[in-house]
């Protein structure tokens, strides 16, 4: 027996007090040791002989007509194998190929990935070549001659639906509205949700507060940057390894940008250093298989940090009003909230999504959402963890701080006063089953840390936040080995521990210690389809289907004791991982090894299969509360204490879950106090490194406390709910308002950096 | 132009690579030393993805030459465990489940086995300053805190 089992032996206890054997205890996870040790595989740790280095010329203007490309001098440098651009992908129509998820346009992908006519960003991709070594293939980048035509650009929502404004692109008319506009805009779609009337709502209303707000753009900030590399043979036939949160969305959308079949894409998943949503796409993929073709050897693209935060990413900024009205006991009679986000480059911001979450919280009888999706000089908005909710979470809950001080309520009785609650109707149209809102608002109010005395210069933050949570295409297979062992197969990346979730959940049902589980990540030639690692679904919707899974193994497993025993299937039953004769009377066992180990006798070999379109998902709440101390010498802001409260449905295992709620609220607390992306005078990309772009380090946060909270989902096998997203969305409004508190004026516009905050001080 | 040939050690093991001028240590170690446990996230010395020591020192290897190694004692994430025994920060790092992508991983660990050295018994505060130029973006820094806490008491045998 080797170590890693070993230490899973010892911490897997019997069945503990929630009732499960395996669920709910903290087993190293299966690929850690891999991880400490530096021998886990990542995007750009991939090594072909004969390999290539691609390098991406990308446009140095925010928005410029192409005249022309000349590769000839670059074509003649020694080395060099290939160069492609536009030229050398398909011009894709607006029909488009269902994508599985959020409908997709492939025109606009095809066009983020390689410029056509226009280059519509500082760093958009407008040629690549690929050389014997990085130093040819950097020269020779630089030898491609590029001509251009600088039009004047566009950054901010509000500023690209002015009539004057730059229009990015000829053909885009405003959706939503009616009539449809005759004139092209920078305004892709008007969205809008909401139920009752507003204006009969805010008339009933004893206390209004309303506010603007504004939230930059800002980047998921992964520590690994997009890397692959792309095998292609003469047969059509095309191997990619790649850095990615969806092996299938890979190829799909390769194939389609490079007009293959699907069949003739084969994509293998290394581990992913981080993606919250910005490796949800393809940028350097379809490139590398490109000049692959042309080439006729592997090619190797990765990308560096600036690369990284000019052309990938970021997430949407924008301008968000909000509007609130309630009695005097602070009931909430009406809601309006108005939000223009920043698309980037291409149609797509999550703005609906802003509209639909704002509100959701709440039990509000008269409210009303309305977005607009805007296109701006920036690089195409990705998804970011929860994408558009914490925007507009951060306008919703900083107005209910406004509201808390006007009916001088306390901020978390306000919010318990109306909270969702099972049955109610959410803003955006269903109906909650169980959630566990209210249950996040009492640990909060409980929590040693909203009574602990604050100093000088101190305040405290509360905040709420909401997010669906999704289930979708999943697959999973199950094989039982000849010596009992158990491999439980995948197709999603593991992003932040699920191998050890589904390990965890394979046991439980098998009845089997985990050490006995091997979780494993295939391509997409080994399993089934599954939809991408997103919309924390995958514990949740790839659970489920390990789950079911299991339960056919377990069947089978039956079947094969009955045939051992010379009994019908119904006399055996499967208790803690060993069949029992039920028949004979004396209570005779088989465990699972020893089926297993005569399984070629019995029938052959011993797996189940499961794929489905998995519903169900459980929606998930999460209160933060945070203490900020300010400096009013310098403006700086510092992040004194921090717990994070969330209903996970169950936590499978609790440590990884906490993970992702300290995760998310730093990712947060960066959000509302430091990060932004900074242009210069021609829409250039001025800080795209870290070092100007400011992730927090570890020395700007405390210990972030979590309390997890169980209101077990009830259309999942062990109550998963989904737990990456949520802890993103309240953090914004929850140092927001406890900035405000401690500074004592209004803090409505992101970052609330050192030099706005103390400009706002000195305004008072 | 011809290659440099470099003379070197590497957790303990002689070794040498031909590298040219402008290679990095970082490139050295990943493309000619096949050795791709330190990770580049930045290739500016702000992410600590690539830590290595230097004669004991902690540098980026992202900003140290490929020829700086001639002579030099190299220690990298592939040389912290100790043949089948994982260092005790491994060790708590997955049982107190600090990584979750784990692409930051080897440079934490890198860096944080170099603070234990020059200081055994560190303060919250002292191991906040010093992992301050190693980025993560999935954890809050909170469980790493507490893998290096745990690490170093056991190290000093508590």
């Amino acid at each position: 027996m080797g170590k890693e089992e070993k230490q899973f032996d010892e911490l897997s206890p019997n069945v503990q007090a929630n009732g499960y054997r395996v669920v709910g205890t903290r087993p190293v996870r299966p690929d850690g040791i891999e991880k400490v040790t530096g021998k886990a595989n990542f995007g750009a740790d991939c090594e072909l002989p004969g390999m290539l280095t691609g390098v991406v010329v990308r446009s140095p203007h925010a928005h410029a007509k192409i005249l022309s490309i000349d590769t000839t001098r670059a074509m003649k440098l020694k080395g060099v194998k290939a160069v492609v651009t536009s030229a050398d992908f398909p011009e894709i129509g607006p029909k488009q190929r269902g994508a599985g998820e959020a409908p997709v346009s492939f025109r606009d992908m095809s066009r983020n990935v390689m410029a056509r006519d226009k280059a519509l960003y500082d760093g958009h991709t407008v040629a690549a070549v690929a050389a014997t070594t990085p130093a040819i293939a950097e020269k020779a980048a630089s030898l491609i001659e590029v001509k251009y035509k600088v039009l004047p650009y566009v950054l901010d929502a509000r500023e690209a639906m002015k009539s004057k404004a730059p229009v990015l692109h000829k053909d885009v008319f405003t959706k939503g509205v009616d009539p449809r506009p005759k004139k092209a805009s920078n305004v892709t779609q008007r969205f809008e949700f909401g139920m009752g009337d507003i204006d009969a709502g805010f008339a009933e209303a004893d206390v209004i507060v309303d506010h603007d707000f504004t939230a930059q753009c800002v980047h998921q900030g992964y520590i690994e940057p997009h890397a692959c590399v792309a095998n292609t043979t003469q047969d059509g036939m095309a191997t990619v390894w790649c850095s990615t949160q969806g092996q299938f969305m890979v190829r799909n959308y390769c194939a389609t940008v490079c007009g293959m079949d699907i069949s003739k894409v084969r994509v293998l998943p290394a581990e992913i250093g981080g993606g919250f949503g910005g490796k949800t796409v393809v940028y350097l993929e379809p490139l590398a298989i490109v000049l692959s073709q042309k080439a006729g050897k592997p090619v190797k693209v990765v990308m560096n940090r600036e690369d990284v935060f000019r052309a990938t990413g970021p997430t949407s900024g924008g301008h968000a009003y909000c509007r609130i009205g309630a009695k005097k006991d602070g009931t909430l009679v009406a809601g309006e909230l108005t939000m223009e986000y920043e698309a980037g480059a291409f149609a797509g911001s999550p703005v609906h999504l802003g509209c639909m979450t704002g509100f959701a919280p709440y039990v509000i009888p008269n409210s009303k959402s309305v977005g607009f999706d805007v296109v701006v000089n920036r690089p195409k908005a990705a998804a970011y963890r929860a994408p558009g909710a914490p925007v507009a979470a951060f306008a919703v809950e900083s107005a209910l701080d406004l509201l808390a001080k006007k009916l001088n309520m306390d901020p978390i009785a306000l919010r318990e006063k109306n909270a969702a609650t099972e049955g109610t109707k959410a803003a955006y149209g269903p109906k909650f089953q169980k959630i566990g809102y209210v249950e996040t608002l009492e640990a909060a109010k409980n929590h040693p840390h909203y009574s602990a005395p604050l100093g000088p210069n101190q305040g405290r933050g509360v905040a709420s936040g909401f997010w669906f949570n999704i289930g979708g295409e999943s697959s999973a297979a199950v094989h039982v080995n000849e010596d009992g062992t158990v491999e439980v197969v995948t197709a999603n990346p593991d992003i932040g521990g699920s191998r050890a979730s589904m390990g965890i959940m394979a046991a439980e049902v098998l009845g089997i210690d985990v050490s006995r589980v091997k979780p494993l990540i295939t391509d997409t030639a080994s399993s089934a389809y599954s939809a991408l690692t997103g919309g924390s679904r995958v514990t949740f919707a790839v659970g489920q289907m390990v789950c079911v899974a299991c339960d056919k193994v377990i069947v089978q497993l039956r079947e094969r004791a009955a045939k051992i025993w010379d009994v019908e299937v119904d006399d055996v039953e499967w208790v803690a991982g060993s069949a029992v004769n039920r028949k004979s009377g004396k209570g005779e066992t088989l465990s699972l090894a020893e089926i297993a180990n005569v399984a070629g006798k019995t029938g052959g070999p011993i797996s189940g299969q499961s794929s489905s379109d998995v519903q169900g998902a459980g929606p998930g709440f999460g209160t933060h509360i945070c203490d900020v101390e300010v400096d009013p010498e310098t403006g700086r802001s510092t992040v004194i204490r921090y717990t994070a409260i969330q209903d996970v449905g169950t936590a499978i295992h609790p440590s990884y879950v906490e993970g992702q709620l300290q995760g998310g609220a730093a990712q947060g607390i960066g959000w509302a106090l430091n990060e932004e992306y900074i242009y210069d005078a021609n829409g250039c990309l001025e800080n795209g490194g870290f070092l100007d772009y400011r992730m927090p380090v570890a020395s700007d946060l405390p210990m972030i406390d979590t309390v997890v909270v169980e209101v077990p989902n009830p259309n999942h096998r062990f109550g998963v709910r989904g737990v990456g997203e949520v802890p993103i969305v309240p953090p914004l409004a929850a140092v927001a308002n406890a900035v405000s508190a401690a500074a004592d004026v209004r803090m409505a516009d992101l970052p609330i950096s050192p030099p706005r905050l103390l400009a706002a001080i000195d305004g008072k | 132009m011809a290659k440099h040939h470099v003379n070197t050690t590497i957790n303990g093991d002689q070794t040498e690579f031909l590298c040219d001028t402008e290679q990095t240590l970082l490139d050295c170690l990943r493309d000619e030393l096949g050795l791709t446990g330190s990770k580049e996230g930045c290739s500016s010395g702000d992410c600590g993805a690539c830590s290595v020591t230097v004669d004991g020192r902690l540098v980026c290897s992202c900003l140290v030459l490929g020829i700086e190694a001639d002579g030099a004692e190299i220690g990298t994430i592939e040389g912290i465990a100790e043949d089948d025994d994982l260092h005790p920060l491994q060790k708590h790092f997955l049982k107190e489940a600090a990584l979750q992508c784990g692409i930051c991983t080897p440079g934490f660990i890198v860096a944080a086995k170099s603070l234990l050295e020059h200081n055994p018994d560190p303060t919250e505060t002292e191991m906040r300053f010093w992992l301050a130029g190693n980025l993560c973006r999935c954890t809050g820094y909170d469980k790493i805190i507490k893998a290096v806490t745990s690490a170093a008491a056991e190290m000093r045998g508590e």
